[in-house]
């Protein structure tokens, strides 16, 4: 090889073409190369130092949620020809992949209501802030408005963006559990480029999204309503397209893919037909080909990155192609029965969840507004220490909301998630251990620590949000 | 159109846009060049009756399947017509750019302006190279 | 001219015996095209029939509410259930493997895609990521029960940052165009910090078309860097257009014309000079492992695409990752949350960064991805990750000296220089003036022989371009046979351009109709 190249050695190749200067001249400060078998057992020596859902009883959610994720997706996420190829930008060979996005992009429509969506773009919250940009350039305006509701994360999302979409971002409070109506549509004027809820929203709540989309369009006309929902409450909630929401959201995770830690999954994205030329990431469409076959193609490429360079509407090239397909096969194995058996299951279990919860004392519910399959309770006494006592029974309770929100009224909020893999059962035991560890932190309590938690180690709880 | 052409009753912008002056109306459109680089037109967004067009500044854009790109107003005024046709049939930008492909009619603010832009073989000359 | 390695074409079976055609092409990806491949495109939404199923739902083991409305009053329930497909399990699997079957890929053969780096993706990557403990395990659980995770990300924190020569590291970005934007977030946070504001973003005018969206959506303009007759940055454009109003050059070296900048440290130099970052675009990492870092270029910035020099699957056009590494005086403007090291040897999200730009996305970022990475980076270690390097710059070289030969390069000559790093970019101006076929007929011809083309019409500086990179994976026998089919196609052209113009033949579906997709796009299927 090398004499056909016409050099001496590889390394004159490099010689040839990088400074000395700039030649790192001694070995990566990393370990030498190990055998697939050292790597196997090294990984999961690291896997067995974390407690995931299977080795206890999870209520935690917050975005991301259990659910049972059937063998077939596994499967199919493993066929080469899925996991292996790229974007497919020779569509005569990639066939399979295009078709796919476009199922995809067939069941989000379906879920949301919404008669366009794209083939994914990367999770929830970057999805959220790739709308609001959207709405800038549709709009021109800067001022983007936010129920306090939506999902802390997507709030610090978005805020980080908007400081670069050079727009500011201000946040209606909630009342009684769901976002104030007066004051979101006070808030939302001729300035307006965006409005944003999430649905169900940070603290369970359902939203009457038709009033809120009708009062942010009564006040400003050409405001963009954008939701950010879970996917899996749409299969019995009210559609947001029904409701009058511009644009559709939200954190695909929930459709066939795993926790993974918080990642990979997908984000998806369907707006009403507008809004189609403008809508960041890959869209598949489908066409013919000269002999007159039925097709797909990546199309309206034009409004990505790639082409219109600066004045494209996202930066975004990457469709989360393999979690999208796990997404429709999920879908597509829940059926159209079954994705509503699931939502009237979790109702009925949410429900059932949170009287179990606020007929313990010291637990009451944040809110009464209806819930689908995540509510929030106030623990009277140190929550944190609640929570370790919980877990030290083997029931992880739920999210401890202050932790993510930083909000000082959120101080005691525990966020309590359901999949179907949580029975009644395991609610039960939920109860149980919930009520015995309150019974024994309750400020004045005999035998238990009172107000006086140990010493927060950073890290023992998850970690503080901070207020970005 | 196959063949690139440029007529001499035509004024002509840099930025590969024409302008038929009638009295104090315009009508404004894209030249053989500039439908011949970006390739078959899919969608011509048409920008609003009334909306006001000004000198060097973009007014529209228009898409083909390879490339976005704007439309530079050569004169500055206030648009009155807009070419309707070209949302079903946007390709007859490409078929007849300076007939049937016409974009928007303006009625001129500064009809001075028109001082500043070239005629058919000075443009012509600038794709030379 | 090279020899055509007749083991390389086979009959089609799908074209009929006295076509112009037979005889000359290659199915995709395997021996012949079954009619499986060629059938008609149904989508799952056309299968099934009311009533079936493959979810069984678990009973209803709670007691309801008398009144139902208790649960979701009626006007805020959906008034039609999602109209999704009604199939069996069996059906649901014999349609994806069916559509998966018209699908190209990576494990199927040679896929030369200029800087996305198609490297083999090691199957242990797959089981380890499953492997409950990481696999289920949720984002929100306590730190000291996620420890073997942070030390994951630890672990490959400090990894990214020796390969880089960077050591702050955020591993949160989702995809190389994420991880752009951040650094030019935090380069904009870094220049707010010190009381200024810049307004300009330098790229050169052969970057990848994310750089410049990238710049619009962080509130910056992008101005344009002449390229040199070497293929590297115009000095002299560079130092006529660096000036205090510019927040950062964006680069990538070697860069995508697979030339490596042998004035990066005068570059370097000169936007340093006027207080700007230099911003590294790691597309194209995969050529310098172990050999040159960023860092001792001179870089501040630094993003990595771990699904492509660290092996991370590509999943047909996602999921991707995209860490940053970063100089220390751009470190305290990082995404938060990262990962710290304690005294005590415990880990831990680190919140605490009041500088910090903030968070880019929901959680800590695509630990999946991370898990492979890192299986790769231990598998691979020191001497392995520069061993990859070496051999996926001797394989662009190698595959670039055959298609010097004759019969090959009068028609598509190399755009830049002599040698090449890991990938390079042929001109197919020649061909087509020669030929009369274009770059695009040569990549669907290339269909017909079972490769992937290697990429199109990038980087725009070059006419008719074709950059190419091979990467470690492939064997010296793969390279010969994919420069004998391109001197085949040539030859071929010369004979009868018209067999390229009309290719491919045998792939599930011929050349598709881009225009009518994005004139009247239809993006769902029609439903009942």
């Amino acid at each position: 090889m090398l004499a056909e190249i016409g050099v001496a050695s590889v390394e004159e190749i490099f010689e040839r073409q990088i400074p000395q200067a700039v030649r790192l001249g001694r070995e990566l400060d990393l370990p030498q190369g190990r055998t697939e078998q050292e790597v196997f057992s090294h990984l999961s020596e690291l896997a067995a130092r974390n407690v995931s859902a299977e080795q206890e009883l999870s209520f935690l959610g917050a975005g991301m949620y259990d659910h049972y994720v059937p063998a077939l997706v596994d499967m199919l996420m493993e066929r080469s020809e899925f996991l292996t190829p790229y974007t497919p930008y020779q569509p005569e060979i990639s066939q399979g992949g295009l078709q796919v996005m476009f199922e995809y992009q067939t069941a989000i429509c379906e879920l949301t209501g919404l008669p366009v969506s794209n083939a994914s773009v990367y999770e929830g919250p970057s999805a959220a802030a790739a709308a609001a940009y959207m709405a800038k350039l549709h709009n021109g305006r800067r001022r983007i408005v936010i129920s306090a509701g939506l999902h802390p994360h997507t709030a610090g999302t978005l805020r980080t963006l908007a400081h670069g979409y050079e727009m500011e971002v201000v946040e209606v409070p909630l009342r009684d559990g769901v976002t104030d109506l007066e004051a979101w549509s006070a808030a939302i004027g001729d300035d307006t480029s965006a409005a944003l809820f999430a649905q169900p929203n940070f603290y369970g709540a359902v939203e009457d999204a038709a009033a809120l989309s009708a009062a942010a369009k009564a006040t400003a006309g050409d405001a963009v309503v954008i939701a950010q929902a879970d996917p899996i409450a749409l299969g019995v909630l009210a559609t947001p397209g029904e409701c009058g929401v511009d644009v559709c959201v939200g954190e695909g995770q929930p459709l066939g893919n795993r926790l993974d830690f918080g990642g990979p999954s997908f984000g998806f994205f369907a707006a009403r037909e507008q809004y189609l030329r403008r809508m960041p990431g890959r869209i598949a469409g489908e066409t013919v080909d000269v002999d007159g076959r039925r097709g797909f193609v990546l199309t309206l490429q034009t409004r990505e990155q790639h082409i219109r360079r600066e004045k494209a509407t996202s930066n975004i090239c990457t469709a989360q192609a393999l979690n999208a397909l796990a997404g429709v096969v999920y879908l597509s194995w829940l059926g159209r029965r079954g994705l509503v058996e699931l939502g009237d299951l979790l109702l009925a279990r949410t429900h059932y969840a949170r009287e179990a919860l606020s007929a313990i004392e010291g637990v009451e519910p944040l809110h009464a507004q209806p819930v689908v399959r995540e509510f929030a309770v106030r623990v009277d006494g140190d929550l944190d220490a609640v929570r370790r006592r919980c877990i030290a029974a083997g029931v992880n309770p739920g999210v401890d909301a202050r932790a993510l929100s930083g909000r000082e009224q959120d101080e005691g909020v525990l966020l309590v998630a359901l999949t179907e893999r949580r029975s009644r059962a395991d609610i039960d035991r939920l109860a149980d251990v919930l009520r015995a560890a309150v019974a024994t932190e309750r400020p004045g309590a005999p035998g238990g620590d009172g107000g006086s938690a140990e010493p927060q180690k950073a890290g023992v709880a998850y970690p503080m949000a901070g207020h970005r | 159109m196959a063949e690139a052409s440029y007529p001499e009753d035509l004024l002509y912008h840099a930025e590969h846009d024409w302008a038929r002056i009638d009295g104090d109306l315009a009508t404004l459109g894209i030249t053989w060049y500039a439908q011949d680089s970006l390739g078959e037109v899919v969608f011509f967004d048409l920008p609003a009756v009334g909306a006001a067009v000004k000198k060097d500044e973009s007014y529209a854009e228009v898409e083909s399947v390879k490339a976005v790109s704007d439309v530079i107003a050569p004169l500055s005024g206030e648009i009155v017509e807009v070419n309707e046709t070209l949302t079903d049939a946007p390709q007859t930008i490409n078929e007849d750019p300076y007939g049937a492909g016409w974009l928007v009619k303006v009625r001129l603010a500064e009809p001075s302006e028109r001082e500043a832009l070239m005629d058919a073989s000075a443009y012509a000359a600038t794709l030379g190279g | 001219m090279s020899e055509i390695d007749e083991n390389h074409l086979h009959a089609d079976p799908g074209i009929e015996a006295n076509h112009p055609h037979h005889g000359l092409a290659v199915a995709v990806g395997g021996p012949g095209e079954s009619p499986l491949q060629r059938e008609r495109a149904t989508t799952i939404f056309q299968k099934g029939a009311p009533g079936r199923r493959a979810f069984v739902c678990p009973e209803l083991d709670v007691p309801l509410p008398q009144d139902h409305e208790a649960l979701l009053p009626a006007r805020l329930r959906r008034a039609e259930p999602a109209r999704l497909p009604e199939v069996s399990e069996p059906e649901i699997v014999r349609h994806y493997v069916g559509i998966s079957k018209r699908n190209f890929d990576l494990d199927s053969g040679f896929y030369p895609l200029g800087s996305c780096t198609m490297k083999h993706n090691p199957r242990l990557h797959e089981r380890v990521a499953a492997l409950p403990g990481h696999a289920r395990l949720h984002p929100l659980q306590d730190g000291e029960r996620a420890q073997g995770a942070l030390e994951l990300m630890w672990n490959l924190q400090e990894a990214l940052g020796e390969v880089s020569g960077l050591p702050h590291v955020s591993l949160q970005p989702s995809a190389g165009s994420h991880g752009e934007l951040a650094g030019v977030l935090l380069t904009r946070a870094y220049h707010e910090d010190r009381g200024e504001t810049r307004h300009k973003v330098l790229t050169p005018d052969t970057a990848h078309g994310t750089n410049p969206a990238t710049v619009t959506m962080a509130g910056f303009q992008v101005v344009k860097v002449a390229t040199n007759d070497d293929g590297g940055i115009d000095v002299e454009d560079l130092r006529a257009k660096a000036d205090e109003d510019v927040a950062c050059l964006m680069l990538t070296n070697p860069n995508t014309l697979g030339v490596f900048d042998r004035n990066i440290a005068e570059i370097a130099e000169i936007v340093h000079g006027v207080g700007a970052t230099l911003y590294y675009d790691g597309a194209n990492l995969n050529a310098v492992m172990g050999i040159s870092r960023p860092g001792d270029m001179g870089f501040d910035i630094v993003h990595f695409n771990l699904h492509k020099s660290f092996t991370q699957p590509h999943g047909g056009g996602g999921p991707g990752s995209g860490p940053i590494a970063v100089s220390d005086r751009v470190a305290p403007y990082l995404p938060v949350p990262v990962v710290r090291r304690d005294g005590d040897g415990t880990f831990a999200l680190d919140h605490e960064r009041p500088k910090s730009i903030g968070r880019l996305r929901g959680f800590h970022g695509n630990y999946g991805c991370f898990v492979r990475a890192y299986a790769y980076i231990c598998s691979l270690g020191a001497d392995g990750l520069k061993d990859a390097s070496e051999v996926a710059v001797l394989n662009a070289n190698y595959l670039l000296a055959r298609l010097k030969r004759k019969g090959i390069a009068e028609q598509l000559p190399l755009a830049y220089g002599e040698l090449c790093m890991h990938e390079f970019v042929l001109s197919g101006g020649p061909m087509k003036r020669q030929l009369k076929i274009k770059t695009l007929d040569l990549a669907k011809r290339l269909l017909d022989f079972g490769f992937h083309p290697p990429t199109v019409y990038f980087p725009l500086l070059v006419d008719e371009a074709l950059m190419v990179e091979p990467t470690e994976t492939e064997t010296r026998e793969t390279l010969d046979a994919f420069a004998d089919a391109i001197a085949a196609i040539l030859a071929e052209a010369g004979r009868d351009p018209q067999i390229a113009l009309d290719a491919p033949y045998t792939t599930p579906v011929r050349r598709l109709d881009e225009v009518a997709a994005a004139k009247a796009p239809v993006i769902s299927q029609a439903l009942d």
